[in-house]
Formats: C-alpha cells, structure tokens, sequence
C-alpha cells in the first residue's frame, strides 16, 4: 500500500466517479487517435503503394529529358514525351549484354480519356507492382490478335466493360475526342484485376496495331486496308515512346544506364525506377505530410478535451483535495492525482482508439484492396502504435501540469478548509 | 519524530502547547491570530467557543500544520511544530492527527470502508497501530460499530448514499482508527439535529477516552459546553485586533 498506488487508486476511483465526462472525454480522445492512426495508416499504404507502382523494371528509357518527366509520361501516362526514341535505338539497347528482356511502349492515343498503351504481350509478364506482385487477369488473356485489347480494372469497371467488346481509339488525348480510329474497332481479350497503379486506368493494345491506325496518316479515321491485308504487312513501328529493362543481374543497372545515357546514335536517358520514383514521392508527399499534420492536430484537441474537462472539474473537487490535505496527503500527491487522472484518461482513449483502427482496418482493409488495389501495410499493431499510445500518454501528462498546478496552489491556499 | 525538540517539563505533556503565537495571512497585514498561551493536556476533551471570524480556521490550521506561525512556539504532542519542514509537518499530520469537518468530510467515491481505512494508507505508523489493534479492516469495523453503524450494512456503500449523521459518524472512525493523539473537530454537528448532535458528541467522547486521545471541539454553538471537560472561547484567547474586527481573509 504505497502512497504511489493510493494516488493511482484514487484517481482510478475519482475518475470512475465521473464516468459520465470521462466516458466522454476518453472517446473524445480515441476517435482523434483512430482518426490519426487511420490517416497514418493509408498515408504509408499509399507512399509504398506509390513507390512500388513499378518494380521489377532495372531501367526505363526514353528520349532525353529529366528523369521524373520521363517517370511521369512512361509510367504514370500523364504529360506526352518530348521526343520519341527510334526503333533502330531500341534495338541497340535491346542488344545489349546483360539485358534479359525488353518491353517497348508506344503512347499517343486513348480511349474515352483513358490511355492507350501500345506494346506487346510481354508487358503483362514483367510488369510488376507492390511487392513484386505480378500483373493478373480477371477476366481473359492477353492480346494476341492485332486488334485484340486489354482493359485496366478501372476502365472496365466505369465503362462497364466486359471481354469480347468493341472499342474505338482515338487519337490524342480527352474524353470526348474528334479523331476516332473508327475503321479499326479492337476486341477486347482480357480485363486487369485492380493494381492501385496507372495500369488501372489504361487499355493495351499490340504496338504493331498503334502502327496499323496510323498507316493512312496520323489523324486519320485508321487504315481502310483489310485486317488480313495488315497482317501480311511488316508493322515494325519506326519509333517508340519509351521502353522497360529488364537485366540478367540488378548490379549492371548502372553500367548500362551510363551506355544508354551517353549512346552516340540519339539523344537517350535511362533512369532507375526507384530512383526517380522517390524524386517524384518528394514533390507530391507534401500533400500526404499536410493530412498528417492535421490528424495530428485533431489529436490535440483531444487532448485539450481532457485538460478541459479536468479543469472545470477542479472548483468542485476543492473539498476533496483539502480532505486529502487533511488526511496527510502532500501537496506534491494532490498534484500527482491531477497528472495521472489526464495521463489515465488519455491512455484509455488511446488504447481503444489503437483498436478501433485496427477493427476497421481488419473490416476495411480487403475493401479497400479489392476496389484499389491499395495494400495496407502492418494489419497487427506494432511499436510505431505503441509509440502513439505512449506519446499520447506523456502529453496528456504535460497538458495535466496545468490543472495539477492550480489544484497544488488551492490546496496550499486552502489547507485543510475550503474556502468557496 | 525522533528529532523534533521537546520542552521536557511542559511540553511533553501536554496534546497541545501554543505560546506567544502571532500568524498573519500577508507579511505587514494586521494578526489574525495572536495566542498569547493555550494548552491541552493529553487525553483531554476541550470545548472552544469560536463565532466564525474569530479566527478559528486559522488556529485550526496552524496546529494541523498546514499553516505555519509566523512568530511564538506550537508544539503538539511534544513536537515543535515550527521546526518541522512542509512535508514533516503532512506527515506528522497523517500519523497524529485526525481531522473532523462541518460536512462533506469523505470521498464520494470511495466506498466506506475505503474512507474509514484511508488514514492507514497515507501514514504507516497509523497502519502499523490499527494492525496492532486487531488488522486495520477489523478495526475499521470495530469503530464504525461503536459509532453506532451497522458495518455489514454500510461497509461497501458509497459514502454519498449515507445520510449527514451517518457521515459525522464514519468521519469521526476515520479519525480514530490507527490512534491519533489529537482529535480536531471542526463544527461537526452544525448540519446534525439535535438528537444525533447529543449521541454524536457523546461516542465521540467516549471513543476519544477509549483510545486516550486529546479532543479539540471548535464550534460556534457554546450550548455544548456542558459535554466536556473543560470550555474556552477563542475570542478570549486569541487577542488579535484583525480577529476582533470580524477580519476574515
């Protein structure tokens, strides 16, 4: 029975008292740090989600501009390439020793403002997201005809899409375009399952198809020769937009980046996905760092929720304090009831905000995978929760002082009588 | 309090020894309290007469230690009072003293029992005398009964679900357990009718004799005089003018 656990106790018992308010206050103190947590959570599934929207990929070439441009058009299919890059220059890369595969993407086109990819069917066997998680289907194959299409979760899902339908490409880029390739409709083989990456809002096609629309000029209504007059043709496309590497061994990355960099034939860069990825992460995480800072500023105002509550409490529990005097209590024990009931409130509200998270995470979580493709990282709760707890916990106890101290100086003014 | 000084000859007598007491709520402001000498011995049971203003909470306070005088010697039983350090003097507080209020006097939160053994959890020396009386519960008990309470009854109840008399009464045991030599009662039967107030002052009395206590009665009703041994009026005995005046800070 040591004075410290008879402090804890009554605090314990005091707050239980007012379990009305402290009910209140605790929740007030949970839903922020749910709030927080919640915020903090899908903050890094993004983040992850964003820096491993391509991987698998040792180098991305593409005509020389800056790294992140190139990012940008190649991967996220925003903003058009300054220059193409020769097929001759892709072949001479391709050749290279150490490069285990290539796969070639041509853009310019879209389909009801979605983007046209032109490639080949490799593109669906390298392409990897997350962690290393491979591109699946959810409905159908790849493209094996000329004018066979693929469509990304998300194309599918609002255009209501489904294998063995029709589309247009149209050339440029807008939901409604003036230019439609219409002599050339493509089929659609297969359907995306969600990645959480740009491949959810794009449509696939051979890159020999991109070449067949443009035959008859490039804003044309498409090729008025016949599909078995096209296939008999050579469609080796002259230029390409951009092009993936994929090498025999990660540590020639480097090396061959330096090759293409300084290629005599054309003015070529090649970065390193990861790389250029975390440039880009560095200009539009301050959106992510922003939502941060206000979750934790809503934590705050749980906190002073506390230190309310506990403060209007103080006027009429100046008796209680001068019994406690009376009793023999130091005033350094008045004020320790004080800092623990605030850490005590603050460290509940903490603890049940922490499993609110994690019961909506384990209800929300496959959700939001299923419909994004956005992975959740840490489904169990970890050091980094613990810290929050505690952190939440010791500034509840800083935010006590202030109550704790009035009640010190009352209970040293009062003494053992209560003057009101 | 092995190294509080003691006046042998006078001192170690009595529950209580002020002398030449002067205390002032402000430095310069007018005394509120000045006692040129008052006395306890111990065991006794006092009646003091004290009409709000006359500085009663005051002198309750400096011999509580809560207060300190700002000139002349307080000693209660034997120790100086004014030599001890803040914290000394809570804990001489917690171990000797038991304190009796107008009202109000326990947690609301706390059940009974909790309220009556509370003394015993902020002084180990006043655990370790109700242990040796018979286990600190059992002397809790003990006491509640010889207040005239049904302990099966009240034991786990709330302290706010009792009435006002039965209040005083768990007060009063909180008080007495673990055998403080001074007993401060603070008008504790102003808000009693005047039956209970008669049979209240009356257990208390006997409770103080059983356990040799010094009691110190303050109230403004000099009606009760005739329960005790001995009756003073703190208007004769505290000569400061402030007081007098009605001052009251």
């Amino acid at each position: 029975m040591s004075a410290r656990s008879t402090i804890l106790s009554l605090a314990l018992r005091s707050i239980a008292n007012r379990a009305g308010t402290a009910l209140l206050t605790i929740l007030t103190v949970a839903i922020s740090v749910t709030l927080f947590l919640g915020v903090e959570k899908v903050r890094q599934g993004a983040r992850a989600s964003f820096e491993n929207t391509i991987s698998g990929v040792d180098l991305i070439v593409g005509a020389r501009s800056s790294p992140v441009n190139l990012l940008l058009y190649s991967v996220f299919h925003i903003g058009d390439a300054t220059n193409n890059i020769t097929w001759d220059s892709y072949q001479g890369v391709a050749s290279a020793p150490g490069v285990a595969w290539t796969v070639p993407v041509s853009l310019g086109d879209s389909h009801r403002g979605y983007r046209v990819v032109g490639t080949t069917p490799a593109y669906f066997e390298h392409y990897q997201y997350g962690d290393g998680r491979p591109v699946r289907f959810a409905d159908g194959v790849p493209f094996e005809d000329l004018f066979g299409a693929v469509a990304g979760a998300e194309v599918a899902r609002e255009l209501g899409y489904e294998v063995g339908d029709e589309i247009i490409v149209a050339h440029g880029m807008g939901s409604v375009s003036f230019i439609e390739h219409d002599n050339n409709p493509f089929t659609l083989t297969g359907v995306l399952q969600p990645t959480g990456t740009p491949l959810d809002r794009s449509v696939f096609v051979g890159l020999e198809a991109i070449e067949a629309i443009h035959l008859d000029g490039a804003t044309g209504a498409g090729t008025s020769l016949s599909a078995e007059a096209l296939r008999a043709r050579d469609l080796s496309p002259e230029s390409i937009t951009a092009f993936y590497v994929g090498l025999t061994s990660p540590v020639a990355a480097l090396r061959l980046q330096r090759q293409v960099n300084t290629y005599p034939g054309e003015a070529l860069q090649a970065v390193l996905p990861g790389v250029a990825l975390a440039q880009l992460w560095s200009v539009v995480g301050a959106a992510e760092r922003t939502l941060s800072a206000v979750a934790a500023f809503v934590v705050l105002v749980g906190l002073v929720s506390i230190l309310t509550a506990i403060l209007t409490s103080l006027n009429e529990r100046r008796r209680e304090m001068a019994i406690l005097r009376a009793l023999g209590a130091r005033p350094h024990q008045i004020f320790v009831l004080l800092v623990a009931e605030s850490a005590l409130l603050a460290l509940a509200g903490a603890v049940i905000g922490t499993g609110l998270t994690y019961g909506g995470l384990m209800i929300g979580a496959p959700l939001i995978e299923a419909r994004f493709g956005l992975l959740l990282p840490g489904m169990v709760p970890g050091l980094y929760d613990l810290s929050i707890i505690a952190l939440v916990t010791g500034a509840a106890a800083v935010l006590g002082l202030i109550p704790a101290w009035r009640a010190y100086r009352n209970s040293l003014a009062d003494g053992m009588t209560v003057r009101l | 309090m092995t190294n509080a000084s003691t006046d042998a000859s006078t001192n170690a007598s009595s529950a209580l020894d002020l002398s030449g007491v002067h205390f002032a709520y402000r430095r310069g402001a007018p005394d509120v309290i000045t006692i040129p000498r008052f006395t306890l011995a111990r065991g006794e049971r006092v009646f003091l007469k004290g009409a709000s203003g006359s500085g009663k909470s005051t002198l309750l306070g400096l011999i509580a230690g809560v207060l300190q005088p700002g000139a002349g010697s307080l000693h209660v039983l034997g120790t100086a009072l004014t030599e001890l350090s803040a914290p000394d003097r809570d804990r001489f507080r917690a171990a000797h003293l038991g304190v009796i209020f107008q009202m109000f006097n326990l947690l609301p939160y706390l059940p009974v029992g909790a309220n009556v053994t509370l003394p015993c959890r902020f002084s180990a020396a006043r655990a370790m005398a109700a242990q040796a009386a018979g286990g600190i519960e059992p002397e809790a008990r003990r006491l509640l009964s010889r207040l005239g309470l049904d302990t099966t009854d009240v034991w786990d109840r709330r302290a706010a679900e009792l009435s006002v008399g039965q209040q005083q009464r768990v007060a009063a045991a909180r008080a007495l357990i673990g055998g403080p030599g001074l007993i401060l009662a603070d008008e504790p039967t102003s808000a009693l009718d005047a039956d209970s107030r008669d049979s209240f002052i009356a257990l208390l009395k006997d409770e103080c004799e059983a356990s040799g206590a010094a009691l110190l009665f303050v109230s403004h009703d000099g009606g009760l005089a005739d329960h005790f041994d001995r009756a003073l009026d703190l208007s004769e005995l505290n000569t400061a003018s402030a007081a007098k005046a009605g001052a009251h800070p």
